[in-house]
Formats: C-alpha cells, structure tokens, sequence
C-alpha cells in the first residue's frame, strides 16, 4: 500500500507542476496587459523588452479619460451593463412561466424559443439592422439595447431549475391569497438565488463586454461602449502600445475582479443546469 | 397535475412569458424570414432609403456565390479553421479538466479560475493585446524566439500563419467553457466505479481509456457540437485580429457575410450568404447527431 500511495503523491506532484506551467502560459497575456500599461510610450518599443516598468506611470489610464472619451463610453456601457438586468428578469419570469404552468401552446412556444438558438447571429444581423432602421431606432441607445434582452438559452436554464420548486409551495401562497406576481417576486426569486448568481455574473460579462451591436448600430461617439472605444483606439494610436495596454487592462481587470469573487457560482451553475 | 389547469386565471402564464417571448419573435424569427425574403432580392443602399428601388432577383445572389472567389476562399478558410481548431479545443479542454479533477485544494481553485479567465475576456481587449504579443518588430513571442535564435516570425502577416495565429488565440479563449462543462461531467462519476477498476488491476490509462472517457461521452458529445457550431461561424478573431487579410487568407464566411452586408451594404448578397451558412451548419450539426445515434 505504501508505494502505492508514493506512487499517486508523484503522480499528483506531475501533475500538479503541468497545471502551473500551463497556467503560466496562459496567463501570459494578462501579465504582459499589466505590466505594459504602467509603462512610459518608449519603453514598450524598447529592444529587447523590460520585464517590469523601469518607470512605472499611470499616465496611460490618464490619457484614456482625457485625450479619449472613456468617461462617455464607461458610461453607455454601465447602462447597456443595467439594461441587460432587465432582461435577465425577463428571461426569468419566462423560464417560471413555462416551468410551472400549464397553459394553451406551452409546448409549440417553448421549442419556438429552443429553436432561436439555433440561428446563427450573421443572419439575423442584417434583418434585425433593416427592421430597426425601418423603426428609425439605429444610432439609438434603445436600438443596441433591445435586440440583445431576451435570451434563449437563459431561459432555458431558468426553466429547468424553477421545474425544481416544489408546486405545494406555490399552491401554499395561493392559498394564503398571494397573487400570481406577488409569488414570483416575493417567493420564486429569493428559491432561484444560486441560478440567478449564475445568471446574474453571465449577463454582467455578456453586457460589459458588448461589442458588435453597438459598433454596427452606434455611428455616434457619443453611443459608443467601452468596447467600440478600444478598437477606436487600436485604429487611432496603432503604435502606441502602452495606451492600448492601458485600455485593455480597464476592459479586462473589472471582469476578473468579479469573476475571482463569483468563479465557485459559475462552476455550480454549470453542473445544476445538468449539462453533464 | 395540480398546475393550474382549469382554474379561471389563465392569462397569468402569457403575462409571464410575454416579454422575452415577443423580444425573440421580433429579434429572432420575423428577422429570418425578412433574411429570407432579402436574400432573393438586390437590397443595398439604394435599397434601404427607399424600398420601390428594391428588385426580386430570384437565385442570382445564390448562383453569383459559388462563382465568388472570396466566397469561395472564405469558405476553405472556415473548413481550415474548423478541421485544426475544433479537435484542439477538445483535447486540450478536455485535459486541462482531467488534471483539475485531480485535486480540489486551493491550488487547483485558484487554476481553474486562470484557465477560464481567457473565455471571459472581452474580443477587443484581447485583439489588443495578442495584436501587441504577435508584433513582428516589438513582440514578446518573437524577442522570446529570437533568444533561442529563430528568426522573427511574420505572425499575422502571412495567410496560413496568420490562419495558424488565430487558431492559437481561439483555442486560448476557447479552453475555459469546454473545461467547465468536462469538469462538472468528471465530478458527476461516482468513486466507486475507479475503485472497482483498481481491484481489477487497472493501471491509470487503462482506467482513462475503458473507464472515464467512455463515461465523459455525453459531455463530449455536447462540446463537439456547440464547438463545431461555433467555430463554422468564426467571426470576432478575425475580425479584429486582421479584418480578413492578408490577401483575404483570414477571411471566414462570417466575415465575408458582415463585409458585404456592412462594409458594401449588399444586404441581399450578404443574407445569401448567411443562408448558405445556415444550412452548412444544420448539415453538419445533423450529420453528429445521426453518428452519435448509430453509435
């Protein structure tokens, strides 16, 4: 038995060292976003490379509130970022509706929403950019927000995860009076916390990270998100890489912070909604 | 049965669903057949400020596709992209989550975070920052080659290298999804079957090979068809890697779908376009799912 266990500690320790150094390769892009952005303008072009800033500055971030508008585009994306909540409460009450009633068309409608999923975003691209034009809501705040609100495969996972609760308890409040939406606010949602954790931190990426849509439907600076903006900013600043760096980092270092905060959530979220 | 059948509050149900519902309808099913109708048709600029200067044009659009030669070329691109990328993806997905399963200290939380943190990282940002790592001049990939004396690397200047490069940073953002879902599948077999293996005498690939991928199949079944799906339409790496250069070598159908209706406004050629990848894709995703039923 003694070998045995000596066996699997090298095996662990092997391992181990294997799943570090890949972490290491993969994370090389974040290191190097990092340090270049506290870097002066020279020093990214110098040859060979400086590991750390020789110099380090934060006058890149600075340069991105003043020389740019990221104040504006922090700013659309913040509201894109808290529309796409309201959606989230949509795709919500869509899953528990589907879930726990039983009502004329249930099933038609439901694979109507199973099939969205599979159309690939080129072709309702066009179609949806001509509908909005039609409506005049293009270069609108309104027409890069509303396309993206409901979303199929959230309602799906609502839809499993409220079949879960118990039907007593429901009947419970009804008994008790409750009406129907008094139920789903005050009773549903406080059951559906851990699918609307995981629900909560993917809609938050999807909507920070928000790029296509708005760059195809804003021609505004003034609509722009923080996305738009960066690749403004590659296109205007092609050299300066430290700047770009900076960006980046503004971009990407909100999303790990809360994703560091929330990663037990999305790993649970993905194991409840039983894609095993 | 104790749903709400036959009570007199029926409309609650509808009220529930209405508003995603509608939003999908609107967003989703009347812009396919719009996409439809558009593809039959020579929609443009033109087009779009006034809709009488719009003309049905039966299947030109389709036919001129298949004599396009950046269509066409789009579309060996797409099939390179998916025949190295998609079976990358798996395997390395799949072993990254192998080695998660190893362990469940904080050692192997704190990795599991790193390697997903690249999924969830915004398409710009990371443009930006490999656009900075592939740099033939200042990049740290080719001063790293240059210290064991290989000569600078034209990363995404050259059509198959640049085809390679984004295929690199793809299967770099594309780990941590695919990982998740193989892990969440590793942790759902029971100890008992491993221990069982181990009585029999099973050594460790012996166990990989009739005990734990046989059982992962469903999983793997799952990610190579959303993967597959998702790698036809390539579309965010070059798009803001290489905007489809150079010399068109990057170009997916994708891209070319979003180029011809966005940049030259021939929405009608461009949701032709889409149709033939639409149907691609069902093809495809129909041909798995019949070897997975024949299995």
């Amino acid at each position: 038995m003694a070998s045995r266990d000596n066996k699997n500690r090298v095996e662990k320790t092997i391992v181990t060292i294997l799943l570090v150094v890949g972490g290491i390769l993969v994370s090389i892009p974040f290191i190097w976003m990092i340090l270049s952005a506290f870097k002066p303008e020279s020093e990214v072009l110098a040859f060979p490379p400086t590991i750390f800033p020789e110099n380090p500055t934060i006058e890149n971030f600075v340069h991105l509130f003043t020389k740019l508008d990221f104040g504006i585009y922090f700013r659309n994306t913040v509201i894109i970022v808290l529309a796409s909540f309201v959606g989230l409460l949509f795709n919500a009450m869509a899953g528990y509706g589907f879930a726990k009633y039983s009502f004329k068309g249930r099933d038609k409608l439901f694979f109507l929403v199973l099939a969205t999923m599979m159309i690939p975003g080129q072709v309702t691209m066009i179609p949806v950019y001509l509908l909005l034009n039609e409506v005049g809501l293009t270069n609108t705040m309104v027409g890069i927000i509303l396309p993206g609100l409901a979303v199929a495969f959230s309602i799906f996972l609502f839809r499993q995860f409220m079949t879960t609760v118990p039907d007593d308890l429901i009947e419970a409040a009804r008994l008790d009076g409750a009406g129907e939406f008094y139920i789903f606010f005050r009773l549903i949602i406080p059951v559906a916390k851990p699918i609307f954790a995981v629900q909560g931190i993917l809609t938050f990426i999807a909507g920070w990270n928000s790029f296509i849509w708005p760059l195809i439907i804003a021609s505004d600076d003034s609509l722009y998100t923080l996305s738009v903006g960066l690749s403004l900013l590659q296109g205007q600043y092609a050299s300066n890489f430290a700047l770009q760096m900076a960006g980046a980092a503004f971009m990407v270092i909100p999303i790990i912070i809360i994703f560091s905060f929330f990663q037990k959530y999305i790993v649970e979220g993905f194991t409840m909604s039983g894609i095993k | 049965m104790n749903r709400l059948s036959g009570k007199p509050i029926n409309k609650y149900p509808y009220l529930f669903i209405a508003p995603a519902v509608i939003l999908l309808v609107i967003f989703f099913i009347i812009p396919i057949i719009i996409a439809f109708g558009v593809s039959f048709t020579d929609m443009d600029l033109k087009g779009l400020a006034n809709l009488s200067n719009v003309s049905f044009v039966g299947l030109e659009n389709y036919t001129d596709l298949f004599s396009d030669e950046k269509f066409l070329k789009s579309i060996y691109n797409t099939a390179f992209y998916v025949v190295i990328g998609v079976p990358l993806v798996i395997i390395s997905s799949l072993s990254v989550a192998l080695m998660l399963n190893y362990g469940s200290n904080w050692l192997f939380r704190t990795f599991r975070g790193v390697y997903y943190m690249p999924s969830i990282t915004n398409i710009v940002a990371i443009a930006v920052i490999w656009g900075y790592l592939y740099n033939t001049d200042y990049g740290l990939l080719n001063y790293i080659l240059s210290l064991i004396s290989i000569d600078k690397i034209p990363w995404l200047q050259e059509p198959t290298i640049a085809k390679i490069s984004l295929i690199i940073l793809a299967v770099w953002k594309g780990i941590g999804i695919n990982m998740i879902i193989f892990l969440a599948a590793l942790q759902g077999i029971p100890k008992s079957y491993y221990e069982a293996a181990e009585m029999d005498g099973a050594n460790r690939i012996q166990i990989l090979f009739n005990v734990t991928l046989p059982l992962l199949r469903y999983a793997t079944f799952f990610v190579t068809v959303t993967t597959l799906i998702g790698w036809m339409q390539f579309f965010e790496e070059p798009f803001v890697m290489t905007d489809g250069g150079p010399l068109n070598g990057t170009l997916s159908v994708a891209l070319f779908i979003y180029k011809e209706g966005f940049q030259f406004s021939e929405f009608g050629y461009a949701a032709a376009a889409s149709f033939v990848l639409f149907i691609m894709i069902i093809i495809v995703t129909l041909v798995q799912f019949k070897f997975s039923k024949s299995e």
